[in-house]
């Protein structure tokens, strides 16, 4: 009854899937791993061109046209614009790195790992609740979750203001990424909430730019503590 | 007016609102051309729950107006109107902001048009969207002070409610894919054929989307343990935006989770969705009641007070039946109506103490003899004492949970209400009766009161005195074609008698 694409590919266009969907996941890690917040970056554009890719793939192998569009929006704005757009404002803020992280680099990479093998678990027990017999399947909804749960990691433990930007940004790659394994049927979604993220960074930046105007040298939210109670 | 004329001025006067209003860009202008749209929605809306007793689809069908939706639109051009009013005479008090007034009324306008548009949405893609545009453009107006306090509001804001509403994308997400199951790999994900698809969705897609989006949006609701952006949001944005934050933005949210609500138990998976909803009102209650027992500020009270109706909210959604639906929309009406009153109480009073503290506010009576009795009446009525409507509905909700599977949860929803109420009032009964503290020489104890003084415009009394009247007859007089509506409403979301 269900003609999930995903669960009828080719050998070669499953083994390409799984290559971008692991690689995709091993970006999220370096951007855990990274306290540059221009590696962070770098890895988040990295992620974004690997997503387009993906995007094409799926829409090659599934013919579904929209998604050459969605390939080229997420390639343009995710991987070329925003990324420009950040390191403007990084020349600007002089901040180059994370300065107190609440854990240290190795201990949120374990966590980012316990998360990975949950979100297996998850996606295990999902697929054998539907019946559903495949790698690449299995892969997504794991990958799916486990940025989810690595987006929110970075938004708990990071303070800059940047970097809380590029974490919720990893939340939603993440959705995109599953999503067009997943469903890529999904009617007119993907595109507005492809315009969605780039309203969300233009506020985001609206917000910090605003913030420059009164706390003259810091956008690290540790320093956010008036309002309390 | 036929419907599909009510639907236009609904969305087309704000629109019209925000477009002249920038283009044009006067004070004066922008302040009564807002007022005028947000008459004409409420003219629009007053009569659209009634009318709308069929569903009807408009716009190719990307608007569903129905009884439960077009019910929370009328609660938002209430608050709309309400705050459009005391607005002119909050804002001018100020009159350094003169020269942003056009763009405060024209993201006011905004603000109400998406939140009009988000519960008449039809597809749940696009209520997403809409969910997360009424985020962008509030951000603008928490911030609209630009001190430290609301940028740090407004970063909070954006920050938590985007990542929180994420996880509805991904509950979307999921939902659309069990609906693959039924519909095949391409169709339109709305609220009919989310309900006509669920009995056939593998259920563990079913409760794992719902969960999801009962996170994310109840995130937005203000739901603890995700109400954190809430009381600074509600606390540092200007008094009139607050007023449209709590009564209008948190009911736009929880029609959402209504609606997901109702999928589930038309697949007969609903048990898991109750209790979830259950527990998130019991402990938004008990958070609400900690914090307002200690608080300190006026403004943080208010907003801890909304996290408290929201959890009263989910409880007679959770509870469900006609009479938990019924009451839940009685409530949110009556939230609706009383709560602008209370923060454009503590608006007038931040504006004459100079600070926002609970404790430098003495003297309430001597100040504003008129405006003060006002805003009494507001937080009787708000901590759901009689003879107001709160009262009614919460007692509503109470009874639908009493002898259910939920017994548990109506009594902990009546400890913690009568906690509030106690706590709430005596934090009242300091500001309007106790001594002042050593530093009262700084009131001048013979003063003027403050309604005299040419600052405290009527258009500062007027949107307090405006909500009491319903208030006080919806106390008394539940009306009987209301029962009906509740009814309908009830049946649509498969609520059980």
């Amino acid at each position: 009854m269900n003609a999930m694409l995903a669960t009828h590919l080719d050998p070669l266009a499953a083994s390409l899937f799984s290559l971008l969907t692991i690689a995709s996941l091993l970006l999220a890690f370096v951007m855990l791993g990274s306290r540059w917040l221009k590696d962070y970056m770098l890895a988040f554009a990295a992620q974004s061109w690997l997503i387009g890719m993906l995007s094409a793939l799926v829409g090659y192998y599934g013919g579904y046209r929209e998604l050459y569009w969605v390939a080229l929006l997420t390639v343009l704005f995710r991987g070329i614009v925003l990324p420009w757009l950040i390191l403007r404002i990084l020349r600007r803020l002089n901040t180059a790195r994370e300065l107190h992280e609440i854990l240290s680099t190795s201990s949120s990479l374990v966590i980012g790992a316990a998360a990975v093998i949950f979100a297996l678990v998850v996606a295990m027990r999902l697929t054998a609740d539907l019946h559903i017999v495949s790698n690449v399947v299995v892969l997504a909804l794991t990958v799916m979750f486990s940025m989810k749960l690595i987006g929110f990691l970075m938004l708990a433990l990071r303070h800059e203001a940047i970097s809380q930007i590029l974490g919720i940004l990893v939340l939603e790659n993440g959705i995109f990424l599953g999503a067009q394994i997943l469903v890529p049927g999904m009617p007119l979604m993907i595109e507005l909430v492809l315009l969605f993220d780039l309203l969300v960074a233009v506020a985001c930046f609206g917000v910090l730019v605003r913030y420059l105007l009164t706390h003259i040298g810091s956008t690290s939210s540790r320093d956010l503590r008036r309002l309390t109670g | 007016m036929s419907m599909a004329a009510r639907i236009l001025v609904l969305l087309l006067s704000p629109a019209l609102a925000v477009v002249l209003g920038l283009a044009v860009r006067r004070a004066r202008f922008s302040e009564y051309l807002n007022l005028a749209a947000s008459v004409a929605v409420l003219l629009a809306a007053l009569p659209l729950p009634f009318a709308a007793a069929r569903p009807a689809t408009f716009l190719d069908g990307y608007l569903l107006v129905d009884p439960l939706g077009a019910w929370v639109a009328m609660c938002v051009a209430v608050v709309y109107l309400l705050s459009s009013i005391y607005a002119i005479g909050y804002m001018r008090h100020d009159a350094s902001r003169k020269a942003r007034l056009p763009l405060f009324y024209a993201l006011l306008a905004g603000f109400a048009l998406t939140m009009l548009i988000a519960p008449l949405v039809n597809s749940i893609g696009v209520y997403w969207i809409a969910i997360e545009l009424t985020t962008l453009v509030s951000t603008f107006l928490v911030g609209f002070e630009r001190n430290a306090e609301s940028m740090e509001a407004a970063w909070k804001y954006i920050i938590v409610v985007s990542s929180g509403i994420s996880l509805a994308l991904l509950g979307t997400t999921l939902l659309y894919w069990g609906g693959t199951f039924v519909y095949g790999e391409t169709y339109q994900l709305t609220w009919a054929s989310l309900v006509h698809a669920a009995p056939q969705m593998p259920p563990v897609l079913l409760k794992m989307g719902f969960l999801l989006t009962l996170i994310g949006y109840g995130t937005k609701v203000g739901l603890a343990p995700m109400h954190t952006w809430l009381p600074d949001a509600h606390s540092e944005g200007p008094a009139p935006v607050s007023a449209m934050l709590s009564g209008a933005l948190l009911n736009t949210a929880m029609v959402g989770i209504v609606r997901f609500l109702a999928a589930t138990d038309a697949a007969g998976q609903g048990a898991l969705p109750h209790a979830a909803l259950v527990i998130l009102g019991v402990f938004s209650l008990l958070v609400g009641a900690l914090f307002i027992v200690r608080q300190r500020q006026i403004k943080r009270l208010m907003a801890y007070s909304s996290v408290e109706h929201m959890g009263v909210l989910a409880l007679g959604f959770g509870f469900g039946g006609t009479l938990g639906v019924a009451g839940a929309l009685y409530h949110m009406l009556n939230h609706s109506l009383a709560k602008p009153l209370l923060f454009f109480g503590a608006g007038n009073a931040m504006h004459r103490y100079g600070s926002k503290r609970i404790d430098d506010m003495r003297g309430v009576w001597r100040m504003f003899p008129v405006s003060g009795a006002l805003w009494l009446c507001g937080a009787v009525a708000i901590t759901g004492a009689p003879p107001f409507g709160l009262f009614l509905s919460e007692f509503a909700i109470l009874r639908a949970g009493w002898g259910g599977p939920y017994l548990w949860a109506a009594i902990a929803m009546l400890v913690l209400l009568i906690v509030i109420f106690v706590a709430f009032l005596n934090h009242f009964r300091a500001m309007y009766l106790a001594e002042s503290p050593a530093n009262s020489d700084e009131l001048p104890t013979s003063a003027v009161p403050m309604e005299r003084e040419s600052w405290y415009a009527g258009w500062r009394v007027l949107p307090m005195a405006l909500p009491l009247l319903p208030l006080l007859l919806l106390g008394v007089w539940w009306p009987a074609s209301w029962t009906a509506l509740f009814h309908t409403i009830a049946n649509a979301l498969g609520a059980h008698p």
